[in-house]
C-alpha cells in the first residue's frame, strides 16, 4: 500500500520548503512550520498532509478573505468577507433571504413555496492550459453547486474575458495560450456543457483587453429552483455516506492548490489538474438527485468540487457536527493502482455526495441504479470530531476536524494606490455619428449573437426574454425566466462588471449599480446580488490594497441599494508572465417579476412617443469605452450616488407598473450614444430622434454628453397618453423628454436647432451586429 | 374539450433533456402523458398508448452521431412492438433529438421499420449549433400532426441543434418523399417564400430546406424545430403589450389530439 509518513519533525525551513513544494502543496512557510509543531509526536501521512493543504487551500478555505487585513494607517480588519460584504446582508436583514453565504449557493425565496438558488463560480485557471476542458468542467461544477443544495438547474449564466483575438504570436510569451484558441475552446466548452446538459444559457458578457492575455477570465453561474420545504440538510450520526456519479480518476489532481499559483510555462505540465468534463454522466447523475430530493431520502448533500472527497467529506462532517469514516477501498476508480491520496483529493466531475439514513439506502440505490448512475456506499459518519480514512483496512488519515478547519490565520498588507489625475487632452470629433457607429463595432460593445447563438437559450421552455432580443437579435439588458408553470412570476437575471474603470471602489460601485439597472430595466426588483472577484496575488499590498477597496464599496452600495449579497467566490492569485490579471469584479443580480407579462423590452414601440432619459449625465468618462476607443486615459470615473440612485431606480419600477414605460434600456458602456443606436438596432422601421442640449447634464461638450458613463441613468420610451403622470413621477430628480420615436430614421441627433448628425438603421446594426 | 382518454408516451434516455417541456404541452391540451425511461420501457404495453414521442436532448451524448446509439436501441429492445404500433395507425412524434432517432431507427421516411436509414440529419453547413427562431412553412395538412393549420402557412418555431441538416441517401428517395408528400414542412423566409437554403432562414443547410416529413401513411413524424418550445405566447421571441395566447407550436400538439379524436 502506497501511503508515506512524512518526516516534518526533522525539518528545517528549507526541508519545509521543499516538502510543500515537491508535493505540490503550495503550503506557506509559516503554515509548515505550525503543521511540524502539530506534529511533533507524529510523522503526518502523505493523505493527511493532502488533505490540510486542500482545506486550507486559498481556492477552499478564502484565507485572504477571512483572515486578517493591515492597511498602512495601521487599522486592523479581521474578515472583510464578514466586515462588508456579509454585514450589508445581515443589516438589510431580508425574510426573503432562505440561506446566505452558507451553503452551496445561496437561496432566496420565490412564488407558491418555492426558493431560488444561485451561484456564480471562476474556473480561470483550468482553462488557462486546457480551455475546452477547463470552461465545461466550470459550469459543469456550478450546476452541481445548485444541486448541492437541492435545487433542479433551470439557467445559466456566464461571463469570459480574453486577451484581444488580434494579438501576435510573437507578443504571447513561452506558457501563455493565444487568446484565439482559449476564446473558441472556452466558448465551445460552455456551450458543449450546457447544451448536453439541456440547461440555458441565458445571460452573460465578453470583455476583451491586454490584460486578460495571461489570465483568462472564466466566470460560470447557475441559477436553480427547489420546493422550499425540500431544502434538506439534517445528516445523523450513522448516517451512510454515498458517493454516486462519475468514476474517480487522475484527472483534476490538485485543482484547488494549482488555482493558486502563478501561470507559467510550467504550468503546462499541470494539465492532469484540469478535470475532464462529461456532460451526460451529469444529466443522469441530476435525474437521480432530484428523484431522491423528492422522496425525501437523503438526509444531506453536497458536491465534489475543488477539493473532491476530501473536501465533501470533511466539510460535510464538520457542518453537522459528527465525524466520519471513509474506506478508500469502496470508491469505484477509473485507473487501477491509485494511490490513497489521489482518491482521496482527486477532482474527477460528475460526482456528489450524499448521507443517506439506513432506511432509506435501498430506495436510493435503486434510483441510481435506474438512472444508469454508479453509486457506492463510501462511508458512515460517526459521533466523533475526526475524519478517519482508510484504505486496505489501514488507517491512512486520522484528523481532528476543529484543527482541520481552523487553520492559523493569514495576514495581508493593503496599501491603497492613489489614482493620479490626468488632466484630459482631446479634441471634439467633428463627425459623432461616426464615433458612434465606431463604438457600436468596437469587440467589448458589439453584439456577441455568433457566440450566443451556439448556447442553447430555449431548451426548458420556460425563458422569456431571451439573451439577443427579437427577430432584429438587438441587445437585452437582463433576460428573464418563466419556472413555474403555475406562477406568472418570473426571474430576473443580469450582470454588472466595469474592469476598465481604475478606482477599485468606483468600479465595484458601478457595477453593483449597473447589475441593479439592468434588472430593473426589463422590470426586475428584489434584487439578490452575488460577488465574484479575480484578482492578482494579494501577497502585493497594492493589489490588496483595491481589493480593499472593492469590499468596502459592496457594503455601501449593497446596503444603500436595498439589495443582499447572498453568495460569492473570490479567485485570487491570477498571475502570469505577462503580470495581474486585470482586478475584475463580476456582480450577478437575481431578480424578481411579479408576471412576465409586464416585462419591458427595449425595442422602440410607437411612432411619436416621447423619449426620455432619466438620470444626470456628469463629466465622468475615464475607462469610458470613447477614450479606451481614443486611447486616452484621464478625467474621472463614473460615481455612484447612493441616495439619487435609489431614488431613480424604485421610481422606474413604480413607472413600469403603472405600465407607462413601453420600451427601456440602461445606460452604461459606450454611453448615451450608444444606448439610443441599441434601441434602434432592436427595433424594425423605427428610430430615435432627440436633442442634446436638452439632456440634463452637468458638461455641454457634446462627444462627453453622449459618451459619458455617469451611473443612474436609463433611456425610456413612454406611453404618449401617460407623459403627465411620467413626469410627475419623476419630478425631483434629473430627467427630461429629450426626443420621440420617429419612423423610417435611425437616429438623429439634433443641438437645439442644428443637427449634430443623422443615422440610418442599416448603418446602425450593421456596425453593431456585423450584418 | 376532454382529451383525457388519450395517453402519451414520452421515451427518455440518458442525455435526454427535452421531456418535461414536452410533458408540459401535452397536458396542457388534455392528454395523459407519462414520461417513461427506456431502462423501464420493457414493462411497458406500448399499445396502451395513442401517442410515443421521442423528445429532443443528447441521447448517450450523440458520442457517435446524434441519434444513432438510441436509434439502435430503439430497435434491439422495442422493434416488434414498434412496428404493431405504427401498423395499427398509432402517432410517432419526433422533436429534434428525437427526429434524428427516428431517422436512425430507420422508422422514418419508411412505412414501418427498415434496416438501413436512408435519410441522415448531418452537421449543419455552418458548422456550428445554431439556437434561433426561424419560420416554417406548412407543405401538408392532411396528416395527423397538421390538420390546425392551412397549407402554405407559416409557422414560428425556434430550433436548437449542431446536428439539422437534412439529407437523403440518393435523389430517388427525395423525389419519392416529394411524390408522397411527405415533407411536412420546409424553411422559408418571413414572408414565406422558399429559402433555398439561404442561411440563416435555413439554419442548417437541410435539403430542399426539409424541416420536417412524416412516414408515407403519414402516421409517424420528425422535424428539427421544437414545437415545445413555441407553445405559449410567452415564449415568443417578441411582442408588445401583453404576450399571445398561445404559438405556433400549439398547433401541432393540437392536430394531434384533433385527429385522435376524430379518429376513436
Amino acid at each position: 500500500m502506497e501511503v508515506y509518513a512524512i518526516d516534518l519533525a526533522s525539518a528545517d525551513d528549507n526541508d519545509l520548503l521543499e516538502i510543500s513544494r515537491e508535493m505540490g502543496l503550495n503550503i506557506s512557510l509559516d503554515r509548515m512550520k505550525y503543521l511540524k509543531q502539530y506534529f511533533k509526536n507524529r510523522p503526518p501521512t502523505d493523505v493527511e498532509l493532502e488533505m490540510i493543504a486542500q482545506t486550507w487551500s486559498e481556492h477552499c478555505f478564502h484565507n485572504v478573505f477571512k483572515g486578517d487585513v493591515v492597511t498602512e494607517d495601521g487599522r486592523i480588519i479581521t474578515n472583510i468577507l464578514k466586515t462588508y460584504i456579509m454585514r450589508a446582508t445581515r443589516e438589510l436583514n431580508k425574510e426573503w433571504c432562505i440561506s446566505v453565504f452558507e451553503d452551496n449557493a445561496g437561496i432566496i425565496d420565490f412564488d407558491k413555496g418555492y426558493a431560488i438558488a444561485a451561484k456564480v463560480e471562476t474556473h480561470n485557471h483550468p482553462s488557462a492550459v486546457e480551455p475546452f476542458g477547463g470552461a465545461a468542467t466550470g459550469v459543469g461544477g456550478v450546476i452541481r453547486d445548485i444541486l448541492g443544495v437541492w435545487g433542479e438547474p433551470i439557467a445559466l449564466t456566464d461571463v469570459l474575458c480574453f486577451g484581444l483575438l488580434d494579438t501576435n504570436y510573437e507578443d504571447l510569451p513561452p506558457g501563455v495560450k493565444h487568446p484565439r484558441y482559449i476564446y473558441r475552446g472556452v466558448v465551445a466548452g460552455i456551450g458543449s456543457y450546457g447544451n448536453n446538459m439541456g440547461i440555458p444559457t441565458v445571460s452573460g458578457a465578453i470583455f476583451f483587453d491586454r490584460g486578460y492575455t495571461g489570465n483568462v477570465v472564466v466566470y460560470c453561474g447557475c441559477i436553480g429552483i427547489l420546493p422550499r420545504e425540500l431544502y434538506v440538510r439534517n445528516t445523523r450520526e450513522g448516517d451512510f455516506a454515498v458517493l454516486a456519479g462519475g468514476r474517480t480518476g487522475r484527472d483534476g489532481i490538485h485543482g484547488v492548490t494549482f488555482a493558486s499559483v502563478e501561470l507559467t510555462e510550467e504550468a503546462e505540465e499541470l494539465r492532469s489538474a484540469v478535470q475532464i468534463p462529461n456532460p451526460i454522466v451529469e444529466e443522469r447523475l441530476r435525474r437521480a438527485i432530484l428523484r431522491i430530493r423528492d422522496e425525501k431520502l437523503a438526509s444531506g448533500i453536497t458536491d465534489l468540487g475543488g477539493g473532491g472527497l476530501s473536501c465533501a467529506a470533511g466539510e460535510m462532517a464538520y457542518r453537522s457536527g459528527l465525524g466520519i469514516d471513509v474506506d478508500l477501498d469502496k470508491v469505484p476508480l477509473k485507473a487501477p493502482y491509485m494511490t490513497p491520496w489521489e482518491i482521496w483529493v482527486s477532482e474527477s466531475q460528475e460526482r456528489m455526495f450524499l448521507s443517506v439514513p439506513e432506511k432509506n439506502l435501498e430506495r436510493i440505490m435503486e434510483i441510481f441504479q435506474e438512472e444508469e448512475v454508479e453509486a457506492s456506499v463510501v462511508g458512515r459518519f460517526v459521533r466523533s470530531n475526526r475524519v478517519r480514512v482508510f484504505s486496505k483496512g489501514r488507517v491512512v488519515c486520522d484528523l481532528d476536524l476543529e484543527f482541520l478547519f481552523n487553520p492559523p490565520k493569514v495576514t495581508r498588507r493593503a496599501k491603497i494606490p492613489e489614482l493620479t489625475h490626468i488632466e484630459v487632452n482631446l479634441g471634439e470629433p467633428r463627425d459623432l455619428g461616426e464615433e458612434i457607429l465606431k463604438l457600436l463595432s468596437e469587440p467589448n460593445i458589439r453584439s456577441k449573437e455568433d457566440v450566443i447563438r451556439t448556447y442553447d437559450h430555449e431548451v426548458r421552455g420556460c425563458t422569456v426574454v431571451k439573451p439577443i432580443y427579437g427577430d432584429e437579435a438587438g441587445p437585452s439588458d437582463a433576460s428573464v425566466i418563466k419556472p413555474l408553470k403555475d406562477s406568472w412570476m418570473g426571474v430576473v437575471i443580469s450582470c454588472g462588471i466595469n474592469p476598465f474603470y481604475p478606482d477599485p471602489y468606483w468600479m465595484a460601485a458601478n457595477s453593483i449599480e449597473e447589475a441593479i439597472r439592468n434588472n430593473t430595466a426589463v422590470g426586475g426588483r428584489r434584487i439578490a446580488l452575488l460577488d465574484n472577484f479575480v484578482w492578482g496575488n494579494p501577497e502585493n499590498e497594492e493589489n490588496m490594497g483595491k481589493l480593499l477597496r472593492a469590499v468596502e464599496a459592496c457594503y455601501d452600495f449593497s446596503k444603500a441599494l436595498d439589495a443582499p449579497f447572498i453568495s460569492g467566490k473570490d479567485s485570487l492569485y491570477n498571475e502570469s508572465p505577462l503580470g495581474p490579471v486585470r482586478p475584475t469584479l463580476l456582480i450577478t443580480g437575481v431578480g424578481i417579476i411579479p408576471d412576465i407579462r409586464m416585462v419591458v423590452t427595449p425595442n422602440l414601440k410607437k411612432e411619436d412617443n416621447p423619449i426620455y432619459v432619466i438620470g444626470l449625465t456628469r463629466e465622468e468618462l475615464r475607462g469610458s469605452a470613447y477614450l479606451r476607443l481614443k486611447g486616452v486615459d484621464g478625467g474621472e470615473v463614473p460615481r455612484v450616488d447612493k441616495n439619487l440612485s435609489k431614488k431613480i431606480i424604485d421610481m422606474l419600477v413604480k413607472a413600469i407598473d403603472e405600465q407607462l414605460v413601453l420600451s427601456c434600456h440602461d445606460i452604461s458602456e459606450g454611453g448615451l450614444g450608444v444606448a439610443a443606436a441599441e434601441m434602434v438596432v432592436a427595433t424594425r422601421g423605427l428610430g430615435i430622434e432627440f436633442d442634446v442640449s436638452k439632456i440634463p447634464s452637468e458638461t455641454r461638450r457634446n462627444d462627453y454628453v453622449l459618451f459619458s458613463e455617469s451611473a443612474s441613468r436609463f433611456l425610456v420610451e413612454v406611453d404618449g397618453n401617460k407623459s403627465r403622470r411620467f413626469e410627475e413621477l419623476f419630478s425631483g430628480i434629473p430627467f427630461n423628454r429629450i426626443g420621440k420615436v420617429v419612423r423610417d430614421i435611425g437616429l438623429r441627433i439634433v443641438d437645439s436647432k442644428s443637427k449634430i448628425c443623422e443615422l440610418n438603421s442599416s448603418d446602425i446594426k450593421k456596425a453593431w451586429r456585423g450584418y | 374539450m376532454n382529451a383525457n382518454r388519450f395517453k402519451a408516451l414520452v421515451l427518455r434516455t440518458g442525455g435526454t433533456n427535452c421531456d418535461l417541456e414536452t410533458k408540459v404541452a401535452l397536458e396542457e391540451l388534455g392528454v395523459k402523458t407519462e414520461i417513461v425511461h427506456m431502462n423501464s420501457v420493457e414493462k411497458k404495453n406500448l399499445l396502451e398508448y395513442h401517442l410515443i414521442v421521442f423528445p429532443g436532448g443528447f441521447s448517450y451524448g450523440d458520442y457517435v452521431r446524434a441519434g444513432a446509439v438510441w436509434g439502435k436501441r430503439v430497435l434491439a429492445k422495442l422493434r416488434t412492438q414498434l412496428e404493431k404500433f405504427i401498423e395499427e395507425g398509432r402517432l410517432i412524434l419526433g422533436i429534434c433529438n428525437g427526429f434524428q432517432v427516428l431517422a436512425e431507427a430507420g422508422v422514418l421516411p419508411g412505412n414501418g421499420v427498415s434496416e438501413t436509414p436512408s435519410i441522415a440529419l448531418a452537421n449543419n453547413s455552418s458548422a456550428k449549433y445554431e439556437c434561433r427562431w426561424v419560420w416554417i412553412r406548412v407543405e401538408n395538412n392532411e396528416t395527423p400532426f397538421t390538420t390546425a393549420m392551412r397549407k402554405g402557412e407559416v409557422l414560428r418555431i425556434p430550433v436548437g441543434h449542431a446536428e439539422g441538416r437534412f439529407l437523403t441517401g440518393s435523389e430517388e428517395i427525395l423525389n419519392e418523399l416529394k411524390r408522397n408528400e411527405q415533407i411536412l414542412f420546409r424553411y422559408v423566409l418571413p414572408n414565406g417564400d422558399d429559402a433555398n437554403g439561404l442561411y440563416p432562414y435555413n439554419p442548417n443547410g437541410s435539403t430542399y430546406d426539409i424541416a420536417g416529413i412524416c412516414s408515407k401513411k403519414g402516421n409517424v413524424m420528425g422535424m428539427m424545430p421544437h414545437p415545445e418550445r413555441a407553445f405559449f405566447g410567452w415564449q415568443l421571441p417578441e411582442w408588445s403589450g401583453r404576450p399571445p395566447e398561445r404559438g405556433d407550436g400549439w398547433k401541432i400538439f393540437k392536430s394531434i389530439v384533433d385527429y385522435l379524436e376524430s379518429y376513436r
